[in-house]
């Protein structure tokens, strides 16, 4: 082999080494950027998991617990069974029921009642969101007021209780401003009213008593063996179905008498 | 069969056929062989000049804005003139009396609670019903509220892309195939419907139907990845209820036929499109024969109808022929 020949053979190499590498360096290329969409698919994929997830911590950690309409199963099945499409927030006549918000995690869109704001009074008689619900989310398995278990009432503040004080109420229950709603019988069987429009007047205010829509379920007593002193207390029976009607229509600022959701007798 | 086979791979995030004379038709094979013959080039370079000026229609556009305004609409006042039209939102509703529920929400309660609930399979199965015949995916670009949001944002996303201030950051398709089926796990494993906490789908119709709330900061922050990071990446790669449809719709009767006759494969139509993997065929010498029908992923918008100059891709009712 000549000198020259020997210097095009290692030219030759020399060139197909080059041609090698730009072949590799173009397939790394493509290769690099199909690694990068992969990368980029797990990155965003997760984060959309995880944020699904971040709505694990306010159900469990219970940050909001929740006032559920009428007939609602156990808290845990009722978040699996509702498929959050609010049919009860539209049945209800007094608009009781608002649905939940991203704060509440797995909770958005699942139905609950402020009860101060706007209380459940029964006035559909049917229990018209139950009838709603297409996934019994709100059981099917009960039909009668009574035996709607939301919770149950506790007088909270005993000691700011006009009954306990003996006082007179008169007036409307919340002020003239207050929006909610409630069916009175002897105004108008068919129809719910402004509050507002109902003024009060009791030698000794009996309103939580009084406006409950389930006979049996609250009573008001004499808090004094002794006769000379005047007092009452009102006490939340067996019958209690936590509607939340003594809550909202309680004219003491913050209310003295609460509903504590999902509350049973076995628990007290 | 071999062709709904690749559809549905195609719809899971395998990569689309390729050009392959093999499996081309004879009649295709005869086409694809004039269309490369010189004087056919020639024309097909002097009708793409001219195309240019040709006027495109938005005649579905209009159609499908309308639909989704309309359907949604039909939610937010039946609740507020109190009509009960329709009850409920797009999770789960009543059409006059009739139960409705989303096959993605229905599915997701059901692997959540684990039971059989009756309403809900009369309202999935009615709504199954509907979306195969009406072809799956046309559910989005119809009805989800969602997609519109999502087109306006690929609005500006498109004009963004001109003054080169953003870019499309492609995921792989296969991604949604993934959450899919994470998403139904995670619903038998914690026991909660975990997608419907961040699906926008339902928040933006509860929003409309029962007013705005927080919930609604997530959809925003959602479109503005859509803006600013990855074209259509919601409808694209993620949602599982576009999915569901897919599936359901994949035999549709009601889909989107190719004709490769007047085609010029200039791709506009792939330029549009929000799944462009299923317009693969109309790609010069990809179809093998000459009409194709448009794969399960198709949502049915129209927008390659509109787009397209030499009217090759149009609406189909699969039998409309034979009954007619």
């Amino acid at each position: 082999m000549s000198d020259q020949e020997q210097l095009d053979s290692t030219d030759v190499e020399k060139a197909d080494k080059k041609a090698v590498k730009k072949a590799k360096k173009k397939i790394s290329k493509n290769q690099r950027k199909a690694r990068r969409e992969f990368l980029r698919s797990i990155g965003v994929g997760g984060a959309v998991v995880g944020a699904s997830i971040l709505g694990f911590f306010p159900v469990e950690k219970k940050w909001a617990p929740r006032l559920r309409p009428p007939g609602a199963i156990g808290e845990k099945d009722f978040l699996a069974a509702c498929i959050k499409c609010g049919q009860c927030v539209q049945v209800c006549p007094v608009e009781a029921i608002v649905l939940g918000d991203l704060d509440e995690g797995f909770g958005v869109g699942a139905p609950y009642i402020v009860a101060r704001d706007q209380a459940c009074d029964f006035s559909c008689d049917a229990l018209q969101c139950i009838l709603a619900c297409p996934t019994e989310a709100l059981t099917h398995k009960i039909d009668k007021k009574e035996q709607v278990r939301m919770g149950l009432a506790r007088l909270a503040r005993p000691n700011a209780c006009l009954a306990v004080k003996s006082k007179p109420f008169k007036g409307q229950a919340r002020g003239p401003d207050f929006e909610g709603l409630m069916r009175y019988e002897k105004v108008d069987r068919w129809n719910p009213i402004k509050i507002a429009d109902h003024p009060y007047d009791l030698k000794v205010c009996d309103l939580c008593v009084r406006e409950c829509p389930i006979p049996g379920a609250i009573d008001m007593e004499p808090l004094y063996e002794d006769p000379t002193r005047e007092g009452w207390i009102p006490v939340v029976d067996k019958e209690c179905t936590g509607c939340g009607v003594c809550e909202m229509i309680c004219p003491v600022e913050p209310g003295c008498i609460v509903i504590d959701e999902r509350k049973t007798w076995e628990d007290v | 069969m071999s062709g709904f086979i690749a559809s549905l791979k195609t719809m899971f995030g395998a990569k689309p056929p390729v050009r392959d004379p093999q499996k081309w038709s004879p009649e295709a094979k005869e086409m694809h062989e004039f269309k490369r013959t010189s004087e056919e080039v020639k024309k097909r370079i002097k009708a793409l000049k001219e195309e240019k000026d040709l006027p495109r229609g938005k005649k579905w556009k209009v159609w499908r804005w309308t639909s989704i305004a309309v359907v949604n609409l039909m939610f937010v006042v039946s609740y507020w003139l109190d009509v009960q039209l329709v009850e409920g939102a797009l999770t789960a509703s009543r059409f006059v009396g009739f139960h409705m529920a989303d096959l993605n929400s229905a599915l997701q309660v059901m692997l959540a609670h684990k039971a059989i609930l009756i309403n809900l399979i009369i309202g999935t199965v009615t709504v199954f019903i509907l979306w195969w015949l009406l072809g799956g995916r046309t559910f989005c670009s119809w009805v989800c509220p969602y997609h519109l949001l999502s087109e306006w944002a690929e609005m500006i996303h498109l004009k963004l892309r001109k003054t080169k201030l953003v870019r499309d950051n492609t995921l792989h398709r296969g991604t949604r195939t993934v959450l899919y089926i994470i998403f139904a796990l995670l619903a038998v494993v914690t026991g909660y419907t975990v997608f419907e906490a961040i699906s926008p789908v339902g928040i933006v119709s509860r929003a409309l139907i029962y007013g705005p709330g927080l919930a609604l900061v997530w959809v925003a922050g959602l479109l503005i990845v859509e803006i600013f990071f990855s074209r259509r990446f919601w409808c694209r790669y993620i949602c599982p209820i576009g999915m569901t449809y897919g599936i359901v719709g994949s035999i549709a009767p009601v889909r989107i036929k190719y004709d490769m006759k007047d085609c010029l494969h200039e791709g506009d139509c792939r330029k549009v499109c929000l799944v462009p993997h299923v317009l693969e065929p109309t790609k010069m010498g990809y179809a093998n024969h000459i009409t194709e029908i448009v794969g399960a992923d198709c949502t049915r918008c129209g927008m390659c109808v509109d787009i397209c100059p030499t009217n090759s891709l149009n609406f189909d009712i699969m039998g409309a022929k034979k009954l007619l």
